[in-house]
């Protein structure tokens, strides 16, 4: 995988800041206290055992969850049940599923022009000619008037992508986007990925490709039963980890 | 001790099926003899087959269109098929037909119902095809060229014919410079409804359609500050303050200046197909909307908005359809105050369509609920809100998978018109059927009226089902 340098500016202006958040499904106590600072240009890998709350965590941060208790403060706008702050937050924040969650029934150019239209009020055209250029910068521009379900997985996956950079989104949440994608296609999603790192693009990724971490992260985040159980940088974290769960964890994921 | 080791030298190319397996013996053998069981059907099949033709085509093969009794009938057929052979008798749909189509509405105005049925079709044309300009364009042509055809047979004052001829002659002009125009007359078309069939002046309908003027301009002055859903409650008191107040004495004001009268008609006219269409093609486009709603609002976050929406499904689908037309006909007579001339054909059209609504309601929450939850969360992310969500993205997607339930709805809603017979309105099956076989002339017909009332229907619904299933495989998409 392609290294890419790790001098990308990080500003000292904060992105996302999440203080003493709590949130519960029912009785079950899924994310504890957990506290957190993202600053702009940081690139944050998420890791840790399915259930341990890291989809839940960044599903937080543009409210698809809602939290109970603690701040959640997107780009200067705290997230409240206020529905205006809401959907502010949503249209500054882009959003990529495992699953992609393209719409079946629109084709690809449609995908990507909706939310800049609807939400936006960019001018039809307008909004094309931007939906090009980001179908161009993930490489499939021919596919433009095809519907989703032509495309392979990984193809999808990157038309997703593009479909949330066309809303020009100051921070980007990753949610596990490699994991439902054939190995052969995992590759092309992570060099879009990568690519984006290398803009400077606030990024905080769920996932469990540890050759990505290595490449882009600045810091690495491991959480277990709801909470941060250990970040670092992402040399240390992999060559130095300092709790035993961590340990267990990576020489799991590692091991073979 | 073997070698495991393999490589392949050269990639196959693909290559032809096996010989192709057709034949007319090859088909019969493995489709109707292909055991000793399968024999014993086919042959039971075939036998029930003849039986059923060799009783029904001597009696339609025999049949008499030209007749003016059933005895007369009985007596053309005895003297060309023998004395004991059976035949029916078309006759009495070729001398009677009007009252099967037009009920009890004055020949000199036939034209008024029969515009309004090409009309029907003219502005069901830019929403049926939407997207296909050539079917609309050929759609418009055949109900114009039909409806000049009518008018020839219609005898009609020569005033009449002109305009209305040069009306249809302008629509098929729109139909094709601008075929997407044609959706005002689609907007129009429940007011022009209205004036065509039931006359009067042409202010009182324009005034009902002022009505939803008022709604959208309230709502565009309100929705800004209230939101969709107060905004579009604002609107709606507004719009029938409007209706209660202002309608009424407006619409006589310019009435007394220019009046544009057609003959006014009661209700109790109204019969046969006329009827059957005024009551389904109403509430089949009002029903859809509505349960759509009730849909959405029973997955409603607000407990006041569910708890309405699940009690009125509940309750309009757990009681028959012919108690709530009794409800039309009596007990909201009781309800409403004195005085109050609620045209009992209006109060069937609502009550009819309360009770598909909640059909479609029910279907149409089956369509949301084959969505993923992905799509929701998709639209959330990118910022849509919750109308643009559902117009854009879930209705989209959801009235998809339920066309073929609901289109069933449509269906079963167009054939329960002929129930309205119950509260004394004259559906073709029942009630016209009646009226004509107590004429003493036709006395003892039976099978006749009923087929040809059953082929018709039979071809109104078959259409919306043909319909439904372009739909389908139009809206095709997502290629699983």
């Amino acid at each position: 995988m392609a290294t890419a340098e790790n001098n990308m500016a990080v500003s000292d202006e904060v992105a996302v800041q999440i203080t003493g958040m709590n949130k519960w499904y029912g009785t079950f106590h899924v994310l504890r206290d957990v506290n957190m600072t993202v600053q702009r240009g940081e690139r944050i890998v998420i890791c840790g055992p399915s259930g341990s709350g890291k989809s839940t965590l960044i599903r937080c941060i543009n409210r698809l969850e809602e939290h109970q208790q603690g701040q959640i403060i997107v780009d200067g706008t705290e997230l409240t049940s206020d529905l205006k702050n809401i959907d502010k937050v949503r249209s500054e924040v882009g959003m990529v599923f495992q699953h992609f969650n393209l719409f079946p029934h629109l084709t690809i150019l449609e995908n990507l022009t909706l939310a800049p239209i609807w939400v936006r009020k960019i001018p039809k055209k307008e909004a094309e000619e931007t939906a090009m250029y980001f179908l161009g910068k993930v490489k499939i521009p021919e596919q433009a008037h095809k519907y989703p379900g032509m495309l392979s997985g990984g193809q999808q996956q990157r038309v997703a992508i593009a479909r949330s950079l066309c809303m020009k989104p100051r921070i980007m949440l990753f949610d596990e986007p490699t994991s439902a994608l054939d190995p052969e296609m995992i590759k092309e999603v992570l060099d879009t990925m990568i690519e984006l790192a290398q803009e400077g693009m606030t990024m905080l990724c769920v996932t469990h490709e540890m050759g990505f971490a290595q490449a882009v992260a600045n810091r690495v985040i491991f959480m277990d039963q709801g909470q941060i159980v250990e970040q670092n940088e992402p040399k240390e974290f992999f060559n130095n980890p300092k709790s035993d769960r961590t340990k267990l964890f990576l020489s799991q994921i590692l091991g073979h | 001790m073997s070698d495991i080791s393999y490589v392949r030298d050269s990639m196959l190319p693909p290559s032809e099926p096996p010989g192709a397996q057709t034949g007319v013996v090859k088909w019969m053998r493995e489709n109707l003899f292909s055991g000793l069981s399968n024999t014993v059907l086919t042959l039971v099949g075939v036998a029930a087959i003849y039986y059923f033709l060799q009783l029904v085509l001597p009696w339609l093969l025999h049949g008499v269109w030209y007749a003016n009794s059933l005895s007369e009938c009985r007596s053309i057929i005895a003297e060309n098929y023998g004395p004991n052979a059976s035949g029916a008798c078309w006759a009495v749909i070729r001398l009677r037909w009007y009252q099967f189509v037009f009920g009890f509405y004055p020949p000199e105005l036939w034209w008024r119902p029969t515009l309004n049925f090409a009309l029907l079709f003219v502005a069901l044309a830019p929403a049926l095809f939407s997207d296909n300009l050539r079917m609309v364009r050929i759609m418009v042509g055949v109900v114009a060229a039909l409806y000049l055809l009518a008018l020839v047979c219609l005898s009609t004052t020569p005033l009449i014919f002109v305009v209305t001829a040069v009306l249809i002659a302008a629509l098929f002009g729109v139909s094709v410079v601008a075929p997407m125009q044609l959706i005002w007359v689609t907007l129009l078309f429940p007011f022009i409804t209205i004036y065509l069939l039931w006359g009067g002046s042409v202010w009182s309908s324009a005034m009902g359609l002022a009505g939803f003027g008022v709604l959208a301009v309230v709502y565009r002055l309100t929705n800004d500050r209230l939101g969709v859903v107060v905004a579009t409650g604002v609107g709606v008191v507004a719009a029938i303050l409007w209706w209660i107040f202002l309608a009424g004495p407006v619409a006589g004001g310019l009435a007394s200046v220019l009046a544009f009268r057609l003959e006014p008609m009661d209700s109790d006219r109204f019969g046969g197909f006329l009827l059957a269409f005024v009551i389904g093609v109403s509430s089949i486009s009002i029903s859809l909307p509505i349960g759509i709603l009730l849909a959405l609002g029973r997955q409603s976050d607000m407990l006041l908005i569910r708890s309405l929406s699940i009690g009125f499904i509940e309750f309009v689908r757990g009681v028959p359809l012919i108690t709530m037309l009794f409800t039309a006909s009596l007990l909201l007579g009781y309800f409403l105050p004195p005085q109050t001339n609620f045209d009992l054909i209006l109060r069937v059209v609502i009550l009819v369509t309360f009770f598909a609504a909640a059909y479609n309601a029910e279907v149409v929450r089956g369509g949301l609920a084959a969505l993923a939850r992905g799509q929701y969360e998709a639209a959330d992310a990118l910022g849509l809100d919750y109308w643009q969500a559902q117009r854009l993205i879930i209705m989209p997607q959801a009235l998809k998978v339920a066309i073929p339930g609901i289109v069933t709805n449509f269906i079963g809603l167009f054939k329960d018109t002929t129930l309205v017979n119950f509260v004394g309105l004259r559906d073709p099956l029942i009630g016209i059927t009646a009226v004509v076989r107590s004429d003493l002339d036709w006395k003892g017909i039976y099978w006749e009226p009923y087929i040809f009332v059953g082929g018709v229907f039979f071809l109104a619904c078959y259409g919306m089902s043909r319909y439904s299933m372009y739909l389908e495989r139009k809206l095709k998409t997502d290629h699983r």
